[in-house]
């Protein structure tokens, strides 16, 4: 009878431990991470190749995302504004959707799903191959790198993948209200202008850059744990899709009750 | 040269080593025989410092690895080998070779370094024309000899090779054994080598450490390993199935 009772709670107390402890374990990551980030020897070739995977190489599938969201979103607003006469918000409500959350929200999502996984799985392969060792052997730190080039990247380009989203994801929202809704093109983008605020702009690119260092370091961290052969380089690889997606929302939620709750 | 004392090791409840005493001299070649799973690996990579002990001594040089204070300087010293050779994919084979030479405080001008990495492929039997290439692009046998070659790039006091013939068929085993004891007597480096394969302690060997059990089994010249009266040792180098060392039928 008493390990009925027992049993289930020594499981619970189980997890909580090994969660806490994953948790310190990812904190003291980060941390390493941005020490190795600020401190000397620098890779500018790591760097510039990490710029140009997490950002540039990016851009169609951030582009392609915001236009259809945009679209989407002015469609919904007209139909549901249409309800109670407020067809005319759509202007608004779209730059408000699309800067203060469906912008920096889609743009991390697509980082997770892109570039997480991507990280995650060629450092676990690399870890597999003994490719760290090697480094190692060679005088070089992993954290130098492999992750500090990764999360800088992440850091810098993520808010300039969000800019470019925003203002793709409002010209999707633009060209679906003046082509099928009836929205007169200058009118639409003045209100556009007139509505947004700086905090709005700004709250945008710091969730960028938040969520770039998650997914980017996420990439890094299950890579650098994974476990041995194809089945540890897949469970890295989704592990970390998995906590860069949840840690987004998570994220996302925080930074919006900071910038907007009153 | 390089001394291990009552090295332990384990990996959670699965204890590795129990014990390990080994000294290898300065310009020696030593090879660790021992079947999968003794800590042949894990006693290559203590010996690194990639590793920490869990209990026992190892000193290179007369310095205590686990205290050495510049990392980077203490490793300059070794060059490595690895099984799968653990070539940088996303880097042309010159710069994995040059990798030391590009970077840290080995760091030189990238043309020369590009010319070293040249001569290096050479001495390794590989032409100038595969220094662009991809490691993707090259066979088992290639990969090796450019693993082989950054190895020695940076001409290392001591040279470790984990597995140098795994992969290959015999005569690129051959080779590679042939090429291994050639650079190591040229460049008077001091070698420690782990493998399962007999031709390669054969071929390289000055002094043979067999691995059973955690411990050091026996320890000797190679020139007496056939004549030396321990059933494990004699077990292994026949690949009896019957012996003193247990196997999984």
């Amino acid at each position: 009878m008493s390990a009925l009772i027992t049993r289930p709670l020594a499981l619970l107390g189980a997890t909580v431990l090994a969660a806490l402890a994953t948790v310190g374990r990812v904190t003291r990551f980060a941390l390493d991470a941005f020490r190795h980030i600020i401190t000397p020897p620098f890779y500018g070739r790591e760097f510039w190749h990490a710029l140009v995977h997490v950002g540039y190489l990016s851009l169609p599938v951030v582009g392609l995302t915001a236009i259809f969201t945009g679209g989407a979103l002015a469609l919904q607003i007209y139909a549901g504004g249409s309800r109670f006469s407020a067809e005319q918000v759509v202007p608004q409500i779209v730059a408000l959707g699309v800067v203060r959350e469906l912008g920096p929200v889609m743009v991390g999502l697509m980082m997770a799903a892109r570039v997480t996984s991507s990280i995650a799985a060629e450092i676990a392969t690399m870890k597999v191959t003994e490719q760290i060792d090697a480094l190692v052997t060679l005088s070089t730190d992993p954290m130098k790198y492999l992750t500090a080039p990764r999360v800088f990247a992440g850091l810098v380009t993520v808010p300039v993948l969000v800019a470019v989203g925003d203002t793709i994801g409002v010209f999707g929202g633009w060209f679906v209200s003046t082509q099928s809704l009836g929205f007169n093109p200058a009118t639409y983008l003045q209100n556009t202008v007139d509505f947004l605020e700086p905090p709005d702009v700004i709250s945008s690119l710091v969730k960028g850059a938040a969520f770039g260092v998650i997914a980017t370091l996420m990439g890094c961290y299950f890579g650098m744990h994974s476990g041995r052969g194809a089945q540890g380089v897949g469970r890295a690889t989704k592990s970390s899709v998995v906590a860069a997606a949840v840690l987004i929302l998570a994220a996302n939620f925080v930074l919006t009750q900071a910038f907007f709750s009153t | 040269m390089i001394e291990l004392k009552n090295v332990h090791k384990a990996f959670g409840a699965k204890q590795i080593l129990r014990g390990v005493d080994l000294s290898v001299a300065k310009g020696e070649s030593c090879v660790i025989i021992g079947g999968s799973g003794t800590g042949k690996s894990v006693t290559l990579k203590c010996i690194l410092g990639l590793i920490r002990p869990d209990q026992g001594q190892i000193k290179v040089a007369g310095e205590d690895v686990t205290a050495t204070g510049d990392r980077d300087a203490f490793l300059a010293r070794f060059g490595m080998l690895f099984q799968g050779a653990a070539l940088f994919d996303s880097l042309p084979v010159w710069q994995n070779v040059a990798f030391r030479l590009l970077r840290g405080s080995l760091k030189r001008p990238r043309a020369e370094a590009k010319e070293i990495a040249i001569a290096k492929l050479r001495r390794v039997g590989l032409g100038p024309d595969v220094a662009d290439l991809f490691p993707a692009e090259l066979s088992g046998g290639m990969q090796k000899r450019v693993g082989l070659a950054r190895a020695i790039a940076a001409d290392p006091e001591i040279i470790f090779f984990d597995e140098p013939t795994t992969g290959l068929d015999p005569i690129m085993a051959g080779v590679i054994n042939e090429l291994i004891r050639e650079i190591v007597v040229e460049m008077g480096a001091t070698a420690v080598t782990i493998t399962h394969d007999m031709s390669s302690v054969r071929a390289i060997a000055d002094k043979v450490a067999m691995l059973h059990g955690g411990k050091i089994r026996w320890h000797g010249p190679v020139a007496e390993m056939d004549a030396a009266h321990d059933p494990y040792l004699t077990q292994f180098i026949t690949g009896s199935p019957d012996g003193p060392i247990e196997t999984l039928r």
